[in-house]
């Protein structure tokens, strides 16, 4: 009783790739696609005839995907058959990579609250997808849309200790597929299978493992990472059951795993090499232009905005949003701050966004209009607060900032002679005030800037203002 | 003989066989499995000759999925023991005719009706448009009543094809009769002709005979390479086809059962009434050698085998231009049980498996068989013309 466990998981995460068409056929747009069965060719939907022809865009998305988790790139690999009866797959069989995955041995380091990890990649394999049944009334209907779209299938050694490694894993690699271009990383187009034992904590040995299926929220795969390893570790504790291999689904409403099919029964799928499909042998020439057009390694961008003081949490929404963190970039060489046009960008408008129901990933704003309300700022014309006024503007209605700041009137020359002369008007209009501050009530103090700041109208660097008004205020 | 499953153009010169597609045409492979089945699309062979202004007679009838010995056992055909492709080239309805080779139907087709087919090299004929069953061996070939009609369609559908993804990169291919065939070295496999008949056995020494009165020398050498072959050939044959009719379930297109409660059911009861008994044979062999206990010992060695074979014959093919042998072991086939057909068929494509299994060209002609090298078609042709044209 109450020996310490060790939990000890692998991963299989199915990550559906960014391409114009189909892994195997030239339909394109299934992402986009609306009515059931509008995105199938006789290729994709299994009639005889038709012949698997390589995308060769999924091996440069595939390989890109290998550079970036440090793995080996096979420059022979080949395509097998998996087989297998199901409505949704059209050919019973699914095109996949057993014998000559394009990609193994990598890394991925980790940093959690429990320290520092490696997680070691097994593989990277192409595979193409099934379709979708859809169950109604008396019967099942068959989708074939996402059938033979491309997915990469990144197998990693038993290597995740905790439920929090896995999560934060999962972050990475979605951060980096879609600062990479790999995928975008939507809903459902990431997809896990956890592979879970537990152990003593010390020993060498694997313990007894089940694998729970086809899970794409984070959250509820670390919820049943949680209920699995506890229900390993109570029944090594309290024996009360005996945990076989097999394999299990998760389910969301009652936060618990139920057994699917054990290994006795598991199917036989009789891989073998695809006959349609030539071996693919990836040059010199085509690894380097791979190379060439990888983009940007994360981990060299994010250290590159850590030194320019931007905080870890907007590190992570930036890395995560390719569009978002190309905005920084060019605001950055427009000649602006960095960690300013950060806040500018993750607060300012992230909340106007948000107050219209929007996403971040929906800003639309160019470098050069943002550049200009943060110089505005930058230089004392304007306040922050007019800043704000005109980014709204900008984020909500598309309006050109200096054609704004022209008819707002934020355009006037702004210099203390000018700050004095608006002050003295307020003060002269504000007798009753000024005496009762004189009388010691500071909030009337309070009043007078305010309405100093109304007069201005946003102009002038709030700091100053308060300064002149200090010093004028005594004076009376 | 009923030639046809489905008749398309009164003056059609060339016939298609009902395992390749031709658009709107109901293409069912002497399959009930796929019954009603009309393709969106043709065969690259049938656009290609359609381009050029041929037009296609209709659909011959094929043994179910091109699997027996000649055709007999196509759900549509009369089961006679003779190809319906062949027999329609020879009656001259049609200038030529198209056939799939996965294991030697075709030739042995043409063999007993005395006409040519040629079993290209793979990957020189489009296979986009193929009811594919064994995609590793199986080839688009062509029926003509000699070699010279051989060379003239062959010209037109050869090539490469973007849609075919084991399809050679060569553009264009040239066939001809006229390669010089005087000095050339031909030789007879001992083993493969001592399983022939008399009425067999007779055809390949007069060949032989032909040849060598326009100067080819024809000696004997013995080589136990084809009974491997054969059976390597079975192996991965099975194994593939049983792959790729794992798509007729019933579900989307073809046959479906009437009776059926859950999705079991329907696979198995679609399955069960669609598929003759060959082809349900096939299927469990197949699977049979593909299981995980199998594999290795099975299929795995299999594809090592091809490799032998194949460096094997290329020795041979290398002392001698070509290898002339029996395509059948009977000039005339008699009537049998669907029940023996998985041992018949194998026993006799001891002949042909090995053109299959390694991808060498292989012409069917005067009731016997001359393989070559990879590319080398127009010796054979050439070879067969010399023979021919003395028989005129």
């Amino acid at each position: 009783m109450n020996m310490k466990y060790e939990i000890v998981i692998g991963l299989e995460t199915h990550v559906e790739l960014s391409t114009e068409s189909k892994i195997f056929c030239s339909c394109g747009g299934h992402s986009a696609s609306n009515e059931p069965n509008d995105c199938v060719c006789p290729a994709c939907s299994g009639m005889p005839g038709m012949l698997p022809v390589m995308n060769k865009r999924v091996v440069e998305l595939a390989v890109t995907a290998g550079l970036m988790l440090n793995c080996n790139i096979n420059r022979y690999t080949t395509f097998d058959k998996k087989n297998y009866y199901y409505p949704d797959l059209p050919c019973a069989y699914q095109i996949t990579q057993l014998n000559h995955p394009i990609c193994t041995d990598g890394l991925v380091s980790l940093k959690t609250s429990q320290g520092a990890r490696d997680i070691r990649i097994k593989q990277i394999h192409m595979e193409e997808d099934a379709g979708k049944l859809v169950h109604g009334g008396n019967y099942s209907y068959v989708d074939f849309n996402r059938t033979s779209v491309p997915l990469i299938e990144i197998v990693t050694q038993p290597d995740f200790r905790s439920a929090e490694e896995v999560v934060t894993y999962l972050n990475k690699l979605k951060a980096m597929f879609r600062s990479g271009g790999i995928s975008e990383c939507e809903e459902g187009a990431m997809r896990c299978d956890v592979n879970i034992s537990v152990r003593p904590e010390g020993s060498t040995e694997f313990g007894v493992r089940t694998e729970i299926k086809n899970m794409s929220s984070f959250d509820a795969i670390e919820k049943a990472i949680q209920y699995e390893s506890q229900r390993h570790i109570d029944a090594l504790e309290y024996e009360l059951e005996e945990l076989v291999q097999e394999t299990r689904r998760f389910d969301d409403a009652s936060g618990k795993t139920f057994a699917m099919r054990n290994k006795e029964t598991e199917a036989d799928y009789r891989y073998f090499p695809d006959a349609n499909l030539m071996p693919i042998v990836i040059s010199d020439e085509w690894l380097e232009q791979i190379k060439a057009n990888k983009p940007e390694e994360v981990d060299e961008k994010a250290r590159l905005y850590r030194e320019a003081g931007i905080s870890d949490k907007e590190i992570d929404m930036l890395i995560g949003n390719n569009k978002i963190s190309k905005l920084l970039d060019d605001v950055v060489d427009a000649g602006c701050n960095a960690k300013d046009a950060a806040a500018w960008i993750l607060t300012d408008c992230a909340g106007i966004l948000r107050k219209d129901g929007k996403s971040l990933a929906e800003l639309e704003i160019t470098a050069e209009q943002l550049s200009y309300v943060i110089k505005m700022v930058d230089a004392g014309n304007i306040n922050r607060g007019a800043g704000k006024k005109i980014l709204i503007a900008v984020v909500e209605q598309g309006v050109d900032p200096e054609a704004y700041c022209k008819e707002q009137g934020f355009d006037a020359k702004v210099d203390t002679a000018m700050i004095e002369s608006v002050i003295d008007k307020v003060l002269d209009q504000s007798a009753q005030a000024v005496e009762d501050f004189k009388n010691g009530k500071t909030k009337a103090a309070q009043a007078i800037f305010g309405a100093c700041m109304r007069e201005l109208k946003g102009a002038g660097d709030v700091a100053i203002i308060k300064e002149i008004l200090d010093k004028k205020l005594n004076e009376r | 003989m009923k030639y046809y499953a489905k008749t398309l153009c009164e003056n059609g010169t060339i016939a298609v066989d009902d395992t390749i597609l031709v658009k709107g045409a109901e293409t069912a492979a002497g399959s009930r499995m796929l019954e009603g089945f009309e393709p969106l699309f043709s065969a690259e062979a049938v656009t290609r000759l359609e381009e050029k202004g041929y037009k296609i007679s209709g659909k011959t009838n094929v043994g179910e999925f091109g699997l027996d010995l000649v055709g007999e056992f196509s759900y549509y055909g009369d089961g006679e023991l003779k190809s319906a492709a062949a027999e329609l080239v020879k009656s001259g309805e049609v200038q030529a005719a198209l056939g799939v080779d996965m294991n030697g139907a075709t030739r042995r087709g043409a063999a007993l009706s005395g006409v040519d087919f040629l079993k290209p090299t793979y990957g020189t004929v489009s296979r986009y448009g193929v009811v594919s069953c064994a995609a590793s061996g199986e080839q688009l070939g062509v029926y003509a009543k000699n070699a010279d009609g051989v060379a003239k369609v062959m010209s037109v559908i050869a090539g490469h094809d973007d849609k075919d993804g084991t399809s050679l990169p060569e553009k264009q291919y040239e066939y001809s009769v006229t390669v010089p065939v005087s000095g050339k070295k031909v030789c007879i496999i001992k083993e493969l002709a001592e399983k022939a008949d008399a009425d067999v056995l007779a055809k390949l020494t007069a060949f032989a005979d032909a040849l060598k009165a326009s100067g080819v020398s024809v000696e004997e050498i013995s080589c136990d390479l084809f009974e491997l072959a054969n059976t390597a050939w079975e192996i991965l044959m099975c194994a593939e086809t049983c792959n790729n009719v794992s798509r007729y379930d019933g579900v989307k297109f073809g046959h479906r059962a009437e009776k059926y409660r859950n999705i079991d059911e329907l696979y198995v009861n679609s399955r069960t009434e669609g598929f003759n008994f060959l082809t349900k044979a096939v299927i469990l062999y197949g699977s049979d050698v593909l299981s995980k206990n199998r594999y290795k010992d099975c299929y795995d060695k299999s594809l090592r085998v091809r490799r032998v074979v194949a460096e094997g014959i290329e020795k041979i093919l290398a002392e001698y231009d070509a290898i002339l042998l029996p395509a059948t072991s009977k000039a005339q086939y008699e009537a049998y049980d669907i029940k023996e057909a998985f041992g018949k068929v194998f026993e006799e494509s001891v002949f042909t498996a090995v053109a299959n299994l390694i991808g060498i060209p292989a012409l069917s002609a005067c009731g016997v068989q001359l393989m070559g090298k990879q590319f080398d078609e127009s010796l054979l042709l050439s070879l067969a013309h010399s023979v021919e044209r003395k028989g005129e």
